[in-house]
Formats: C-alpha cells, structure tokens, sequence
C-alpha cells in the first residue's frame, strides 16, 4: 500500500468534488433573483 | 416612523449602510438556502425570511465584518429553527430534478452536474453545509465555525464526510471509470488510477 498515491489519489478526488460543488453553486448563484426580493426591499426601506 | 428614525444613521467613515448592500447577497443567500431546501419554493421563503430578519437586526451587524457571512448565518439558523419546529421532512424534489433535467446537459464530458446535484442532496444538512460554506462559497473552515456554531474541526470532518460520501455516490473512490473528458483532471487521474490494483 503506498500511502502517497493514495493521498495524492484523494487529493485528485477532493480537487473534482469540490470543482463539481463550485460548478454547482456558480449555477444557482447565476440565477436571476425574483423581483419579489426586491420589491420586499424597497418595501422595508419605505416602511423606515 | 419619527423623522430621527428615517434619517440615516450616522456610519464609521468607508462603511456605508449595510441595508443598501443586502442586493448584492440576494443571488448567493438563495444559492445557500437552494443547497440547504433542496426546494425552489421553500428556498425563496427562506431567503424572504433571511432579508426581513436583516433588516430589523441591521444594528447587530459590525461595519467592516464579513455581511454575507452575517447574512448566512442568519438563513441557516432560520432554516434550522423552523425545521425543528416542523419536524417534518418535505421531499418534494421530484419537481427541483425534472426543472434541473430541462437545463442544457455539460458536453464537455465531466462529471454531469446533475448526476452531481442528485448526489450532493442526498447528503445530511449538516454535510452538504459545510461543504457550501467551505467547498463553494469559499469561506475558510474558521468562518464556517464561527457561523455555524461549531468547532472547526467539526466543520472540517463534516466537509470531510460529504466529500467521501459524494466520492461514493459517484463512484470515484473504487477507481472506477470516470465519465469525463477534462484533461487536466483526466491526466491528475491517470497518474493516479492504474497504479491503485
């Protein structure tokens, strides 16, 4: 068993998860905000 | 409301009203309550919950700290509270995968990211968490301690256990064909692969 391999295998491993989470949330992220959000914004600063 | 009230607080010179930033979050707090809901529609309530309770809480906030992650905070807990209120596990992700399903497939031959998505909502919150928070987001494990509550060590073997779990779920850890084309990751897994059995 050569513990190297198997820590730079897992770290290989790691390294696509983590892309594969970025890729993820990049993609909710990029989603267009609802206008409801907004307008609830401008609703609190009315209410001030 | 008294005209004192709707003046503008006066702020430390360089910081300016927290509440006029709050837009600029709203794309990455729904992000974060989409990972934590699993659901469209339970997310947007969160988020709309999120914003109230920032807004009346805005005083809390320390000018020049971190506002998403003060943010975040503020959806996660609401998440969990009204979880444990409730106590009842909503599963409608039916609906969330065939709306994921009619996007545009990657042909780049990675990973498909909605093999991906399927797997990640299968992990526990607490997992699946951490590894936004730390994975994505790009808070280091200190924040994500700090806003969830928790040692830092906790937040790294909950980090820790998603990753192995999604490896498992996906397949990656028997060494086992990977569909994907990347060559930069094929190549990182070539060196590795062959060598293992």
């Amino acid at each position: 068993m050569n513990t190297r391999r198997e820590e730079r295998r897992r770290a290989a491993i790691q390294k696509q998860i983590d892309e594969n989470l970025r890729r993820v949330y990049e993609q909710d992220v990029s989603q267009q905000v609802p206008d409801k959000f907004l307008q609830l914004l401008e609703k609190l600063r009315e209410q001030e | 409301m008294t005209d004192q009230k709707s003046a503008r607080p006066a702020r430390p010179e360089g910081h300016a009203d927290p509440r006029d930033e709050l837009v600029e979050h709203l794309p990455a707090l729904r992000a974060f309550a989409l990972s934590l809901t699993r659901d469209g529609s339970s997310a947007d309530d969160l988020v709309q919950d999120t914003i109230v309770k920032a807004w009346a809480n805005i005083e809390k906030f320390q000018p020049g700290t971190n506002l998403r992650a003060w943010l975040f905070t503020i959806l996660r807990n609401t998440f969990y509270s009204a979880r444990r209120k409730t106590r009842r596990e909503v599963n409608d992700t039916d609906g969330i995968h065939a709306a994921r399903q009619a996007t545009r497939p990657d042909h780049d031959g990675r990973l498909a990211l909605n093999d991906f998505r399927v797997a990640f909502e299968q992990l526990p919150d607490e997992q699946r968490e951490a590894l936004i928070l730390v994975g994505a987001s790009g808070f280091s494990y200190e924040e994500a301690a700090a806003m969830t509550g928790v040692a830092v060590g906790t937040v790294k073997s909950r980090a820790n256990r998603g990753r192995r779990r999604l490896a498992e779920l996906l397949h990656l850890e028997e060494g086992e064909e990977i569909e994907m084309t990347d060559r930069t990751t094929l190549a990182v897994m070539a060196l590795n692969t062959p060598i293992l059995r």
